[in-house]
């Protein structure tokens, strides 16, 4: 057997680049740590690359022949009992080792366009810091041997995007979008640690080798009904999964990501639209096989909350001007495209293609996302604007990201042969096997992406002829090269012959074109492309006027939804008078009175026995003498009783 | 290898100092430093070469795993402290006497290691007594300053009472068992009344050492007039060394009454943190405020000894660890602050941050840890402790520590608010440390960070322990 242990250096070299730029970074130019975290992430992209070449083509096959999954690092962290313990390793499977290629890659890709894009910004050093930060907890997580690692890296995630979404800290939205995330992801995170401890309760361990083998001792404990007709494994997956709907920005739990986009662009296209939300997907995924064999129910959950979100999304999505925020719901539909994938998923064979469809999207979504928030980084470093309204005719001025932009447009759209078709066909067809209803659903997001994607396409860099007051260019070479690099793979992706990677049960499958779904998906997502460019590629009244005939429904999607509205009225006007003011009264009253009672009284005490430390050596003698021949009196006393 | 190595080491180099040092003249005497560190290191990095366990001297001296590894934390604490002391050393008015410093500590070294080694009251009694006196010579090292010379006297003569008692307790020992070998006592003690009153005597006597309340008052007067590496050696290394023979006794000689010294140490426990901590918040000398928040922290490590088990031993020697390197991080602190703007008090610190920030970290790292957060080393010692006293069933106890816990976290964090967050019109100076100093703290910090975060030390430890109790 290959010799993996070496994958370890994976997590350690950004960890290392962390602290190296972290505290030292401010001695040299910006520029050093700069190319330093760049350098960091390059050896570790290699690494990537070779493992997943080794792991995928090298490596022999187990007996059934089956893809390996194995620890290829394991350490002994904490002994709780003898038979519970946390360890801190690298598993390798096909997705972690998938999700190692997906981070590095558009990590890397990003930190080169950072340079040039956070060029002369102050605190160059600290977002390069942070970034190598965030690199090493999603490395972390996605090969993590067990829930609990998962767990602590997927908070140290948190921590990171809190940081990078806060970047601009002067600038009040930002804090403030900075803090929502964080709350909301914890909130969620909540939810996941009852999750995690109801699971490892029953079950006695953290493993995931244990808890998704053969043999788990999920599928036999917890599986009894215990509470609202539900199996304490339901409960505890339905909690876990209310941690990944947090974390990947599912309905309700969703608030956060669109005011996220207050972080610097190249921070969205790492952290919000390839990496960090995807965490959900990925959590859902690595405990598939408990999912499906002991809590279909909870599965039902993670179909219909991704269905309901990816068209939630896709509607917002069409309504809004905010190029980023448009982007951003973009994303949150997607994933929700994922979820539901797995959610229709069966286990084995071909009855897997739902789950994956789910990882394929994933992997291709990730290129052109990243690609479309990194264009989206050029347009606005070229017109300092997010709104479309200030854009239009951009083309002539930006060729380089007119051209990858339209490619990951293409892409997402599900126009074949680019990347996002074939993912995409998988879903519908999985989809399609399961609920006829929600694989209507999931073809009308089809379309709605394939209409707002090219709604903000054709209005950016077609539409009216703005005039700029200094005439936009493109960033540097720094900013244009990942852009192109970036669209070979949103071109190319889909060619991967994924069902013979990545599969349920590891063991490759053949899927096919079926062309009684990916006929109607393709015209659906033209239809999209066609309505878009009769709107948007002149400018005209049409889209004012259907918005208008549309009344209330508009005006909620472009107000969200009102869902912000509901979580304020929900904690302001509910929890803040009706539970906060209550207890803050307590707290202040009683709580600090006690407080500040026992303080008077150690204070008070404390002025009283000074006089015992008078400086008189006598006094000492005296002291130490009468010590002993107390405690001797005292235990005489004891012992003669 | 040599079973006596770690002692033979220290007294070979010892002898190689008082050679060099009839060779210098007395403007050459800062030359010894470099060696003296460099011989040092080596016998501490030779100490880990791992070695037999044996007897010697028909158990007179004994050799364990564990003492050898206990021997090794007091060799990495002691070179800390050398390091540290460079910047001091350096000092016009002690350049006449730098070699003195170093061969006094190596004797006091040397006196532990023997007793830490003992397999017999007297050989633990000249350890101890050779761990002490040369410690007297040093805390009234700046002799012409009047509050150092103080206190090397306060230092002897409470030592002197001390130890007069505790030698009476030992011979009332001999006295009914007849014997000094502590595997011979140890099935002979059955709890009469006059081993009551020698256990009680001994007890006194180790309580001084460890600055237990009510025989702690020599601590801060002493740990203020010495200078300031010398209090920090007195606080962690003589300390530390105090509590781990004491505990070896407590468990391999008076296991039998052990009912009886749990209810004692039940009783001091409680006297100790509160106390310590009541005083360390009313002082402004960081000196004594260090002095008061070590004997709070002594009383912290009774519990674990409360915990009478094998966890328990693994539990005083881990806080033991951790304690060491939190507190020289401290004093290393104030200890380079003081040398270069005599500046001891702490609203002195105000604004440190600003002129410091580097300095300011490792004494904030180092207050955490002491204060017991995590994920630094210090909340895991205390952790441990807690547990290995809960499982013994002392609830009313580990919740009045945790009580003390949350008041010891006042005042440091009034040390913290001081350098962090207080604005101060003449803030101390910004100063460059010298090379010493830096590797000194360094090796602190990464102590505090790495036994934190490196459970397998606590493993080790625990497995060291077996069959102990």
């Amino acid at each position: 057997m290959l010799d993996f242990s070496y994958t370890v250096w994976i997590l350690l070299i950004p960890l290392l680049m962390f602290v190296v730029v972290g505290l030292f970074g401010n001695r040299f130019k910006p520029l050093v740590s700069g190319i330093a975290g760049t350098a960091g992430l390059f050896v570790i992209w290699i690494l990537s690359l070779v493992t997943a070449y080794k792991y995928f083509f090298v490596l022999e096959k187990a007996a059934d022949g089956s893809f390996q999954k194995f620890l290829a690092f394991n350490m002994r962290w904490l002994n709780l009992t003898d038979t519970l313990h946390i360890d801190m390793g690298v598993l390798l499977d096909p997705i972690s080792v998938m999700m190692l290629i997906v981070i590095t890659t558009v990590s890397f890709m990003v930190h080169v366009y950072s340079i040039g894009y956070m060029d002369g910004e102050k605190g160059f050093m600290r977002f390069f810091a942070t970034l190598s930060l965030f690199s090493f907890s999603m490395l972390g997580l996605v090969v993590a041997t067990n829930i609990f690692q998962m767990y602590i890296f997927w908070e140290l995630v948190g921590v990171s995007s809190y940081l990078l979404i806060g970047f601009y800290y002067t600038k009040d939205s930002a804090v403030s979008a900075s803090k929502k995330a964080f709350i909301v992801t914890r909130f969620a995170d909540l939810g996941f640690l009852i999750g995690i401890l109801m699971l490892s309760f029953s079950t006695g361990t953290f493993d995931f080798l244990t808890l998704t083998g053969a043999n788990s001792p999920a599928f036999s404990s917890g599986t009894g009904i215990m509470f609202l007709g539900l199996s304490t494994m339901t409960w505890s997956m339905i909690f876990i999964f209310m941690g990944g709907a947090g974390k990947s920005a599912m309905f309700p739990l969703h608030i956060w990501l669109p005011d996220a986009m207050e972080g610097p662009t190249p921070v969205s296209a790492l952290i919000h639209a390839a990496t960090m939300v995807v965490a959900g997907v990925y959590l859902v995924a690595r405990l598939f096989p408990i999912y499906i064999f002991a809590a279909p129910v909870a599965l039902d959950v993670v179909m219909y909350v991704g269905a309901f979100s990816s068209i939630f999304a896709a509607v917002i999505a069409c309504t809004q001007f905010d190029i980023k925020r448009v982007l951003a719901y973009s994303t949150m539909s997607q994933i929700g495209m994922m979820m539901f994938a797995l959610g229709v998923s069966g286990y084995g064979g071909h009855e897997g293609l739902g789950y994956m469809a789910s990882m394929f999207h994933l992997f291709t979504h990730a290129f052109f996302k990243s690609l479309l928030f990194l264009g989206a980084g050029a347009i606005i470093h070229a017109v300092h604007s997010n709104v479309m309204n200030d854009m239009g005719g951009l083309r002539k001025y930006l060729p380089i990201t007119h051209a990858t932009f339209l490619i990951a447009c293409i892409a997402i759209a599900g126009v074949p042969p680019l990347a996002g078709f074939f993912s995409k066909d998988e879903i519908l067809a999985a989809g399609h096997e399961r609920s006829l209803m929600l694989y209507w659903v999931e073809m009308i997001v089809s379309g709605l992406t394939a209409f707002y994607m090219f709604r903000l396409y054709f209005s950016v860099f077609w539409g009216k002829d703005t005039h700029y007051h200094h005439t936009p260019h493109e960033g540097s070479k720094w900013m244009t090269i990942p852009l192109m690099l970036l669209s070979i793979g949103a071109m190319f992706a889909g060619f991967i012959p994924f069902s013979h990677l990545v599969t349920t049960d590891r063991l490759p499958f053949q899927a096919h074109l079926d062309m009684a779904i990916a006929i109607p998906a393709v015209l659906v997502g033209l239809i999209g492309i066609a309505v878009a460019m009769v709107f948007y590629r002149k400018e005209s009244n049409i889209p004012d006027k259907i918005y208008n005939a549309l009344g209330g429904f508009s005006t909620a999607a472009f107000h969200k939804f009102y869902i912000d509205e509901v979580y304020l009225f929900i904690t302001k006007k509910v929890i803040f008078n009706y539970v906060s003011r209550p207890i803050a009264w307590f707290d202040r009253h009683i709580v600090d009175g006690s407080m500040n009672g026992i303080s008077y009284v150690t204070n008070e005490a404390s002025e009283r026995i000074k006089k015992f430390q008078s400086g008189q050596l006598q006094q000492y003698a005296l002291v130490f003498v009468s010590g002993v021949v107390l405690l001797t009196l005292l235990f005489t006393y004891l012992l003669t009783n | 290898m040599l079973i006596m190595r770690h002692e033979l080491l220290l007294i070979a180099i010892t002898v190689i100092l008082l050679i060099v040092e009839i060779f210098l003249s007395n403007t050459q005497k800062h030359k010894i430093i470099l060696p003296a560190i460099l011989l040092m290191a080596a016998v501490t990095v030779i100490g880990f070469i791992p070695g037999t366990p044996g007897i010697l001297f028909g158990g007179m001296y004994q050799s364990t795993a564990l003492s050898m590894m206990f021997k090794n934390i007091l060799n990495i604490g002691v070179l800390i402290v050398f390091i540290q002391s460079v910047d001091w050393l350096k000092q016009p008015q002690n350049k006449e006497k730098i070699s003195e410093f170093f061969i006094l500590m190596l004797s006091t070294l040397i006196g532990m290691n023997y007793m830490i080694s003992a397999g017999d009251f007297l050989m633990f009694y000249i350890g101890l007594e050779l761990a002490t006196i040369p410690v007297a010579a040093l805390a009234a090292y700046e002799r012409m300053k009047e509050k150092s010379a103080e206190a090397g006297v306060k230092l002897i003569f409470t030592s002197a009472l001390s130890s007069g008692i505790l030698l009476y307790g030992l011979s009332m020992i001999y006295g009914t068992t007849g014997t000094m070998y502590f595997a011979d006592v140890a099935p002979l003690i059955t709890g009469v009344p006059l081993q009551v009153l020698a256990f009680i005597f001994f007890f006194a006597g180790m309580a001084f050492k460890i600055s237990l309340v009510p025989f702690h008052l020599w601590t801060a007067d002493v740990y203020e007039g010495a200078p300031v590496n010398v209090a920090s050696y007195l606080s962690v290394i003589s300390k530390g060394a105090a509590v781990f023979v004491f505990t070896i006794i407590l468990y391999t000689v008076f296991y039998k009454i052990a009912v009886m010294w749990s209810e004692l140490l039940y009783g001091i426990t409680i006297l100790t943190i509160t106390v310590g901590n009541l005083f360390a918040m009313r002082q402004q000398n960081l000196k004594r405020f260090l002095a008061f928040s070590s004997i709070a922290q002594a009383g912290f490590i009774l519990l674990g000894m409360l915990g009478q088990s094998q966890l328990g031993m693994t539990t005083v020697i881990y806080f033991a660890l951790v304690y060491i390197f939190s507190n020289l991080g401290a004093f290393g602190v104030v200890g380079i602050i003081s040398n270069r703007t005599g500046k001891e008090n702490i609203n002195d610190y105000d604004g440190l941050y600003r002129t410091n920030p580097n300095l300011s970290l490792v004494m904030m790292l180092a207050l955490f840890s002491l204060a017991g957060i995590p994920p630094l080393a210090g909340f895991f010692g205390k952790f441990f402790l807690f547990t290995a006293a809960a499982k013994q069933g002392y609830y009313i106890l580990v919740l009045i520590a945790l009580i003390n816990t949350i008041i010891s976290l006042y005042y440091y964090l009034l040390v913290i608010k001081a350098m962090l967050l207080n604005n101060s019109d003449q803030p101390i100076a910004k100063f460059t440390s010298d090379g010493y100093t830096r590797v000194g703290l360094l090796m602190c910090v990464a102590g505090m960070v790495i036994i934190g975060f490196a459970s397998s030390i606590y493993e080790m430890v625990f497995n060291l322990s077996f069959g102990l109790y």
